[in-house]
């Protein structure tokens, strides 16, 4: 029996299975807007060393993490979102695992067991959103093809390990690099589907943030972000931090794999964006590097029931690509005006910066809260959908309606 | 049955007990049994219901021929119009002109 009658005969079973009707286990928090049936499956689920998170596929898993964690600007290990292209993914054995590191643009290659990586370079701390690019894809209007995410394919860690730098340092590059391509040990059940490759501009690569994250909020790093090694590239969208890390290429030529010329493009100067990969842009697009500034409010809850006289605390985080949040304001009469919220402690220009605003609900009925964030370059949210086919950088100021009486 | 399970989970590992415990159900209809069989193959069937009822039959052609150019998903000419119609069927326009 070779794979693929396996995977067929597979088909079959799953169909066999899912005409049982199991039923879903808990009803996931989802805001309004989002394709029809995203309501009817996606459904609260633990994986393993996990708590339970809003599940919108099973195989590859997508998992994204309930608003409420967004209260506070660090986003725990167990609770972080998942995202995988493939559907292999090996449970990667830390003493058996290598990182190769070579390619046509360096004279030295090596490789390195998970202790060397640890004990023979300086290990250095940085707290930075990883945010993938598709995060509220499903609020785009028109709907896109895709996962369907709402806000929470995100997280803020604190990330320690080597700097790419130093590690490529070692492996001599020539002057001829142009691109670092990055490889990890997750691959596709068919042969012929591109495996998950991802570049980066050698600028970005050997920039002092850039680092290869060993731990995750002072833990090793989760199974489902990236065990035992993943990258961590601040201020960019989470497609270029690859999870498993196994392979560091330095590329004397643009690399041209699917992932990086198929995949993960926005149209040229639709947005404000300052880094960008101009040795994978062409005439129509170009790869999604920096995020844009944005914010979300993780309390109170959607449809949240508050008395007259009592007080209301608004809570959620902002980001940006790395320039630094200036200010988030808040508006709880539906966007007619804004006060300035009070922004929690400065962790770096890469991390959560969480807010606070508190309020008297006094007049009785619907109300509809929202936050606006400003980056140090003066960056805003947008007020609406600036639309692009696959839903990325959506950054549009939204509500959360409360109910006051 | 039991076998077939098996020998997935010696062939592809921890990732599978994910896999095992799939249980999503597509709506029954001309095309469901092909659909269901192909598509599995490389992804959990969740994919196909939430990117519903949004898409058309011309977005989940693009889909289908994008699994079969970009993917390298070996499937024949008349299973992809096959899935197509199930697809635009099932989980495209409601009271669209499709059906």
């Amino acid at each position: 029996m070779d794979r693929r009658t396996v995977l067929q005969g597979l088909g079959g079973a799953i169909g066999l299975a899912s005409m049982r009707g199991f039923a879903h286990a808990a009803e996931a928090p989802l805001s309004a807007g989002l394709p029809e049936g995203l309501y009817a499956t996606a459904t609260m689920e633990t994986l393993p060393g996990k708590r339970p998170l809003i599940r919108l596929t099973t195989r590859p898993p997508n998992y994204e993490t309930p608003l409420s964690y967004f209260a506070d600007s660090i986003t725990p290990n167990d609770a972080f979102f998942v995202r995988y292209h493939l559907a292999q993914i090996p449970q990667v054995n830390a003493a058996t695992w290598r990182l190769n590191v070579g390619g046509e643009g360096a004279a030295a290659p090596f490789s390195l067991t998970l202790n060397e990586l640890e004990m023979n370079f300086e290990q250095v701390d940085i707290a930075a959103v990883c945010q993938c690019s598709g995060n509220r894809r499903g609020f785009s209007n028109p709907h896109v093809p895709g996962v369907q995410w709402s806000s929470g394919a995100m997280g803020n860690a604190l990330w320690r390990g080597p700097r790419l730098k130093d590690v490529l340092a070692r492996a001599q590059l020539r002057s001829e690099v142009v691109e670092i391509v990055l490889d990890g040990a997750d691959s596709a059940p068919l042969s012929d589907t591109p495996d998950f490759v991802k570049s980066l501009p050698l600028a970005k690569a050997i920039d002092d943030n850039t680092i290869i994250a060993l731990r995750m909020n002072g833990q090793p790093l989760p199974h489902y972000n990236g065990f035992p090694a993943r990258l961590v590239v601040p201020g960019w969208t989470a497609t270029y931090w690859m999870k498993h890390l196994i392979s560091i290429q330095a590329a004397t030529r643009p690399y041209d794999g699917f992932w990086m010329r198929g995949a993960y493009r926005i149209p040229n100067n639709m947005f404000p964006v300052v880094q960008r990969f101009l040795s994978q842009e062409t005439a129509a697009n170009t790869p999604i590097t920096e995020m844009v500034v944005n914010s979300v409010i993780a309390s109170p809850n959607e449809g949240q029931r508050f008395r007259t006289g009592e007080r209301v605390d608004v809570r959620g985080v902002a980001w940006d690509g790395g320039y630094g949040i200036a200010r988030v304001e808040v508006s709880v009469d539906g966007g007619m005006s804004w006060r300035e919220a009070t922004l929690g402690p400065d962790a770096g220009r890469f991390a959560f910066r969480s807010f606070t605003y508190g309020f008297m609900a006094d007049v009785q009925g619907a109300r509809r809260i929202m936050a606006k964030a400003t980056n140090r370059i003066g960056q805003t949210q947008v007020d609406t959908l600036i639309f692009n086919p696959a839903g990325y950088h959506n950054n549009v100021v939204r509500a959360t309606t409360i109910m006051i009486g | 049955m039991r076998n077939l399970l098996l020998v997935t989970l010696l062939m592809f590992g921890a990732a599978e007990a994910t896999f095992a415990q799939e249980r999503i159900a597509l709506k029954d209809g001309t095309g469901r049994a092909v659909t269901e069989n192909i598509c599995s193959g490389c992804h959990s069937l969740d994919y196909i219901r939430i990117n519903a009822p949004f898409m058309t039959r011309q977005t989940w052609t693009a889909s289908v021929n994008k699994m079969v150019q970009m993917f390298g998903a070996p499937i024949a000419a008349n299973d992809a119009a096959t899935i197509v119609d199930y697809l635009t069927a099932n989980y495209g326009p409601p009271n669209g002109s499709e059906k």
